[in-house]
């Protein structure tokens, strides 16, 4: 066959033997309106009613509907597939709808409460049910970032070091600290609060200021920091270690040389994870930072003010519709420091996989 | 030595190798070490400073510190002490209540969902959803207390009322009085969604570790996707998902402020999840510690022991299921 006779001859369509045919589709679609229908009858000529009550006639008849049509084309077997299908995707429908409506009620309440003096002024000539303008959450949001800021200062060498004896030292103590940081991270906040106030607070300084509340803050982040990085850790290839250790390196060389150097962006995913994690804590800082209306920039003495507290208040003095303004504005503050953090982690990590 | 025989050819004798480290790893080794050791040491001082605060109530209040459900303190006109009396029967209670509605409710969800995410969904929808939900569980638990208490809860009582209308018979959602605000369902309910993102993702990552040869043979004798999950990823993953479920609850038991927002406290056991009256420990702290003498703070103390020691256990048996599991699966 000459090259031009073989671009003449008819060239096969690659076929997709598994992808459904029309009349599948067609039919998935008849069984799909065939539930709504039913649903709606139901809906309609039955007690249930409201959102809850759709939700459930529609899941009840899409059930029915699949697992006959599904008897029908294949069985009992493909029946009970069809079930098992048909209920994972309801579940994860029900997983999914709290987040949207949380991410929705944050934005569509919080942003009437948005102003350009929420991050200029404090509240400490304001009070919650005063009109919007007045007062802000300055003191909050710099009193947030102090003690986030110094909980990091505390945190990071320790769950590093933690990190680093799992992995590199791997000694014998390495299973029971293992169990240990697992353990610590199921730590109740409120308790975390009670251990700074019962050890630091009531016999040593008598006061509630921002760095308790770092304190406090640093117990709830090493876990999940110290976990983090230990991952991050055994994600390198032990190759890399005896490389160094050959050339003659030390292990302390090795380790601070090479293995860290290669896992600086994980390392730093792990601290974003451990301030998201921490970032909104209320209940450790109602106990132990005081809270205060204006703004404190000195951690070591007198109360300081943090976005969950200033959330925390309006919530709990208001009733009015400037105070509920004023809660949501600060949860959707709060609600965008950790979209930020979040999408930095997995940006980093995500081009970090890249490599 | 006794390894080299007589009579064959003068070998080298054998040595031991002994690597002696350098002054600078042994230092490297002793700060990573006590680096290492911290976490022990800070749930060591956790539960010394909390048991040194509480000892006193402890002592005088003996085992009626769990059995009893009284928490007052009567005051004169000067604000002495008359009487004080602390039990936490009724927090105990409550705090198991809410946190086994989140359980049950919750746990099938996060199984399903995972099952779903790691056998039917494309890896397009599966990242997205997957990250849908880590984001979830960064959600401060402020937000979920007070989105619960705005959105979810007058839905979440007219659930109850239904419940109440057709299940009524069953002793656990009768109540005493048409009182379905506040009550442990309701908050047990918002924890529910809570403990949802965890229990997914330990119950992900339990299910990816199925071995996948089990997995393909199942297919090959000609299995369907369900009676696949059910002959193999199931019985292999059941420790997780417990393990997974157990850590769900231990985050149930331990939450304050979106328990605060929602739930009634009333000092009185309650066994009826539909009725507006519950209690749990940490959000017991939250309220009475606003207002509380030295004396009740020492109670306060001691109620957040018990709250530490009980999340401990759980934790700790929760971990255990799910590394054990980790082990016989690779």
């Amino acid at each position: 066959m000459t090259p031009q006779n073989l671009s003449q001859a008819p060239i096969a369509k690659p076929g997709r033997p598994w992808e459904p045919s029309r009349k599948e589709k067609g039919g998935k679609l008849v069984n799909l309106l065939l539930a709504i229908g039913i649903a709606l009858l139901l809906y309609f000529f039955t007690g249930l009613n409201g959102k809850l009550g759709f939700f459930i006639a529609f899941f009840s008849s899409f059930l029915v509907v699949m697992f006959v049509a599904e008897y029908r084309r294949a069985g009992i077997p493909a029946a009970q597939d069809s079930v098992l299908t048909t209920v994972s995707r309801f579940a994860i429908a029900i997983a999914i709808i709290p987040i949207l409506s949380i991410l929705s009620t944050v934005i569509v309440k919080g942003w009437r409460g948005l102003h350009w003096g929420l991050f200029t002024q404090d509240m400490s000539q304001a009070t919650v049910n005063d009109p919007i303008e007045n007062g802000g959450m300055l003191a909050a949001i710099a009193g947030t970032s102090i003690m986030v800021g110094i909980a990091l200062v505390i945190t990071l060498p320790i769950s590093i070091l933690t990190a680093l004896y799992l992995t590199e030292i791997n000694g014998k103590f390495a299973r029971p600290i293992r169990f240990l940081v697992q353990a610590m991270s199921g730590v109740p906040s409120i308790v975390a609060g009670l251990f700074i106030l019962s050890s630091v607070v009531y016999p040593i300084t008598g006061e509630r200021t921002g760095l308790m509340g770092s304190l406090a803050l640093a117990i709830l982040m090493i876990p999940t920091v110290a976990r983090t990085s230990e991952e991050v850790l055994l994600l390198i290839p032990n190759e890399l270690r005896e490389a160094g250790l050959a050339l003659g390196a030390t292990q302390w060389r090795t380790v601070a040389m090479v293995v860290v150097p290669a896992v600086k962006s994980g390392l730093v995913t792990a601290v974003i994870l451990g301030i998201a994690r921490v970032i909104g804590e209320t209940a450790p800082i109602l106990l132990v930072s005081g809270g205060g209306e204006a703004t404190n920039l000195n951690p070591v003495s007198g109360p300081m003010g943090s976005i969950p507290y200033y959330v925390w208040k309006s919530f709990l003095l208001g009733g009015t519709e400037e105070s509920s303004q004023r809660t949501w504005a600060g949860l959707l503050v709060l609600l965008v420091w950790v979209l930020i953090l979040f999408s930095a982690a997995r940006y980093i990590s995500s081009r970090n996989q890249k490599r | 030595m006794s390894v080299t025989e007589a009579g064959v050819r003068s070998t080298a004798i054998p040595r031991a190798l002994v690597t002696k480290p350098r002054r600078s790893d042994q230092i490297f080794r002793v700060v990573v070490t006590s680096g290492g050791l911290s976490s022990l040491v800070i749930l060591g001082l956790i539960f010394a400073f909390l048991a040194y605060r509480g000892i006193g109530v402890l002592q005088s209040e003996g085992l009626g510190f769990l059995t009893n459900s009284n928490w007052d303190v009567v005051e004169d006109e000067n604000s002495n002490i008359i009487s004080q009396d602390y039990g936490l029967a009724a927090m105990l209670v409550g705090t198991m209540l809410s946190a086994s509605v989140a359980v049950v409710i919750g746990v099938p969800i996060a199984v399903m969902s995972a099952l779903f995410l790691e056998f039917y969904a494309g890896r397009r929808i599966r990242n997205f959803l997957i990250a849908l939900i880590d984001l979830m569980a960064a959600f401060p638990s402020i937000l979920f207390g007070l989105w619960g208490f705005l959105v979810l809860m007058p839905s979440v009582e007219y659930w109850a009322k239904l419940l109440n209308k057709y299940f009524g018979w069953i002793p656990v959602f009768d109540v005493p009085a048409p009182v379905f605000t506040r009550s442990p369902f309701i908050a047990g309910v918002v924890l529910a969604i809570m403990i949802i993102p965890i229990t997914t993702s330990i119950s992900r990552e339990v299910f990816s570790q199925t071995p996948l040869d089990r997995i393909q043979a199942a297919y090959a004798l000609g299995a369907t996707r369900f009676s696949m999950i059910r002959a193999v990823v199931l019985p292999f993953g059941r420790g997780g998902i417990v393990g997974g479920a157990m850590l769900g609850l231990g985050r149930a038991m331990g939450e304050t402020v979106a328990v605060f927002t929602v739930l009634n406290i009333v000092y009185q056991v309650n066994w009826q999840v539909l009725f507006g009256a519950g209690g749990n420990i940490a959000s017991l702290i939250l309220l009475k510690f606003g207002e509380a003498d030295k004396e009740e703070v020492n109670a306060l103390m001691a109620a957040g022991l018990v709250l530490f020691l009980l999340t401990l256990v759980i934790n700790g048996i929760a971990n255990i299921l799910v590394s054990r599991l980790g082990k016989t699966g690779r």
